[in-house]
């Protein structure tokens, strides 16, 4: 068979079922409420490794809060309660013990608006490796090399490190923070709506960045753009009212949807 | 009308496209529908002149199916359809394709009806009634099919052809009986074979069509696979 996606060096695999090794991340019956809402019910399914997987789906069905479940970012919110487990590498990161900083390491997020902080090129790749007590020199050079690079940034940026990161366009503000995210080597990268705020150039750019990234990270990213989601993913979630309604191959959840809901959703039709 | 489902877009102007396409597939089927039944009547009847608006006409089914490409690949460039958006458009562009050449088939049995037969070669004409009101038959059905998007009908169809290739057969052995009989006859007798071999033809790009209204409906591409597994495939199993 003859796949249209950009994976064909990929294997085939069923995501409803996948062995140990090529699983990233599980997500196991999560249910999250704020305060009395409930945002997300009954909530599992395993995320590959090595592969982009996308959530889509119509405003407030859930998919960003899910995204944020992964690195624990809805801690932030006072109302909010989680129930169910996330395992990476089987330890559930809800657990009590579980260090939240340590985790973030693990796994990056990259937010819809570009957020790069008031310092310079150099100093905003750099600064995760600063928070960890890293300040050799050599070290942070090599790092900031490789994380442009694989942001795509590099060729771009490399002779005005010293300039204020603000200098740069939304576009390669994004990659920035992209390029932030990946210079302390997380295990999986959390894209929320990475370029909802950028023109369809940098879209582009972007999005060939998403595909080259995946061959060292896990990503999962959220899209309100469902061609995107089409041609960057290799498996697509599609949820509604915070239910995960179906979950499968990115070539068949776009040709042959099972679910009248989905079909609905991805061909534009009142639901 | 309603497997199609092209009216419940939240835009409203994807719909209208959607449906017109529709219309006018349906549309040129019932211009190919009749260009065969003409072509049929006019070899039947000795009507020359009947065979000439066969002629004229099949420029038409040309425009129409270059005007439903363009319409279908201004939908593919503006919607990006996906679902059964999508497998209608890429049903509706590979129905037109075998719509046409269905055209083209017309137009050379009408170019036969157009051949001089003298008095004892007529019968060899009326040989061709019955495989010509079958595959006539299954075009009917299958344009029915198309316009409810009925998978049920559209198996029909397909079953049918294998009685049409046995047909065809029949006559491609009666024929040649002809030709040993009658050596003179021959040339006549080719004709005649031709016009057998556009039926036939035309029998098979029906099954065609029948598959893209299955494939349509279920979403899995039936061509090539076994009777079997196209069954299982059309009652959902």
């Amino acid at each position: 068979m003859i796949t249209v996606n950009t994976d064909s060096k990929l294997d085939k695999i069923d995501v409803n079922a996948l062995t140990e090794e090529q699983t990233a991340l599980s997500i196991r019956d999560l249910d999250l409420y704020y305060g009395e809402t409930q945002a997300l019910d009954g909530i599992s399914m395993d995320i590959p490794k090595g592969r982009v997987t996308a959530f889509i789906g119509p405003s407030g069905c859930g998919k960003s809060t899910l995204l944020r479940c992964i690195n624990r970012m809805n801690d932030l919110v006072d109302t909010c309660r989680v129930d169910g487990e996330i395992l990476l590498h089987g330890d559930n990161i809800y657990d009590r013990n579980v260090d939240v900083a340590a985790l973030r390491r693990k796994v990056g997020m990259v937010f819809q608006r570009p957020n790069p902080f008031p310092k310079s090129i150099y100093e905003n790749v750099v600064y995760g490796l600063r928070l960890m007590g890293v300040n050799d020199r050599r070290t942070l050079d090599e790092v900031v090399e490789r994380s442009l690079k694989g942001a795509a940034l590099w060729n771009e940026v490399k002779d005005r490190l010293k300039e204020s990161a603000f200098s740069l366009s939304g576009g390669q503000q994004q990659r920035l923070v992209i390029a932030r995210a990946i210079a302390i080597e997380p295990e999986v990268l959390l894209l929320d709506e990475p370029t909802s705020a950028l023109d369809p150039i940098s879209t582009l750019t972007i999005e060939e960045l998403i595909t080259e990234l995946k061959s060292q990270f896990t990503v999962v990213i959220v899209t309100h753009n469902m061609q995107q989601a089409a041609r960057v993913s290799d498996q697509t979630a599609f949820l509604y009212m915070g239910k995960l309604i179906e979950y499968t191959d990115t070539n068949a959840l776009f040709t042959t949807p099972s679910m009248k809901q989905t079909e609905d959703y991805i061909t534009g039709r009142y639901g | 009308m309603d497997k199609f489902n092209v009216g419940k877009h939240i835009s409203g102007r994807f719909n209208e496209e959607l449906g017109e396409v529709r219309n006018q597939v349906l549309t040129m089927g019932g211009l190919v529908e009749k260009q065969l039944s003409d072509a049929l009547m006019a070899i039947q009847t000795n009507d020359t002149e009947l065979a000439d608006r066969v002629l004229d006409n099949d420029g038409k089914i040309n425009a129409m199916e270059m005007k439903i490409d363009a319409a279908c690949g201004q939908i593919i460039a503006k919607r990006q359809p996906t679902a059964s958006d999508l497998r209608l458009v890429l049903a509706v562009i590979k129905t037109i394709s075998d719509l046409e050449r269905i055209g083209d088939e017309a137009e050379r049995l009408a170019h036969v009806a157009k051949a001089s037969f003298s008095k004892d070669q007529e019968h060899l004409l009326v040989s061709l009634e019955n495989l010509g009101q079958q595959v006539l038959l299954m075009l009917r059905n299958v344009l029915d099919a198309f316009a409810r998007m009925d998978e049920e009908a559209a198996y029909s169809v397909h079953q049918m052809d294998a009685n049409a290739d046995r047909q065809y057969e029949a006559l491609t052995r009666q024929l040649m009986t002809y030709m040993m009989e009658d050596s003179r006859s021959i040339p006549k007798i080719m004709d005649v074979m031709w016009s057998a071999r556009s039926l036939e033809r035309i029998g098979d790009r029906c099954q065609n069509i029948s598959e893209y209204i299955i494939y349509f409906v279920r979403g899995k591409d039936v061509r090539h696979i076994s009777p079997e597994m196209m069954e299982n495939t059309v009652r959902g199993r």
